[in-house]
């Protein structure tokens, strides 16, 4: 499973809406928990440099990942996956999606576009132990939704 | 030299995010980190020994198929590699 705040989730999918009809890449940083999944605790957006096919196909600078996960280890946290939308496509991990997946044990977020507003969000997760036996798997989401806070609350002394 | 790792290899290097390894070179720091932690050999490298193609290897902030004597180049202790693999995708699978 899949842990996100509602605020990525959110802003994950907005990402994908305000680059439409390109497709938006980004970072998922957080923590492993081991069996329960992968636990995001920040988003980092990405450029797409696949300028000459942004409308279905992206790809994030190797040396934008190398400052990302300088970040996230300056932060305490990993590299626990990435995000990218399918502009007027579904929400599913494609072939091209597949072959250049190299990120085991990293979950995998797409959300279709279509016409500009962000529909589905699916995740998935690439499991396997090398190259050669990797395959996505299907992976349930828990959104958490903040709790309002007590600042806020009417009544209070 | 400093080495690293990214998420999904740090199970071949007990966890650590960050490995310290000798070497006078990229190419021999590299060597060096596959002899000691071998799981990871077969993920970094092909079975002629070339770098796997979606895995990059940057020099301090530089990619070293770029460098001038790129695996050759030289290197100290206060030089850091970061081995982060490739990440690329799109909705379909033809142009």
């Amino acid at each position: 499973m899949l842990h996100i705040d509602y605020s990525d989730y959110n802003a994950l999918r907005t990402h994908g809406e305000e680059t439409y009809p390109n497709e938006c890449c980004g970072v998922l940083l957080g923590k492993s928990l081991g069996a329960e999944g992968n636990r995001v605790q920040k988003i980092v957006r990405a450029g797409n440099t696949r300028t000459d096919s942004a409308h279905n196909r992206y790809h994030i600078a190797p040396i934008e990942l190398v400052r990302i996960q300088r970040e996230a280890r300056n932060l305490g946290l990993d590299i626990v996956g990435f995000y990218h939308s399918h502009p007027d496509h579904p929400a599913q991990w494609s072939s091209t999606d597949f072959a250049e997946a190299h990120w085991l044990g990293c979950s995998y977020i797409i959300t279709s576009i279509e016409q500009g507003q962000a529909v589905l969000t699916n995740s998935f997760l690439l499991t396997g132990t090398a190259e050669e036996d990797k395959k996505f798997v299907d992976e349930s989401i828990e959104i958490k939704i903040a709790e309002p806070s007590s600042n806020n609350q009417k009544g209070q002394p | 030299m400093k080495i690293h790792i990214p998420t999904p290899l740090r199970t071949y290097t007990g966890g650590q995010e960050t490995v310290s390894i000798p070497g006078n070179t990229i190419a021999a720091t590299l060597d060096q980190l596959a002899t000691t932690h071998p799981e990871l050999r077969q993920h970094l490298f092909t079975s002629e020994g070339k770098l796997r193609s979606f895995v990059n290897v940057y020099f301090n902030d530089e990619d070293i198929r770029y460098l001038a004597e790129k695996e050759n180049t030289p290197a100290t202790d206060q030089d850091e590699l970061t081995i982060i693999p490739s990440i690329a995708g799109g909705c379909c699978c033809c142009l």
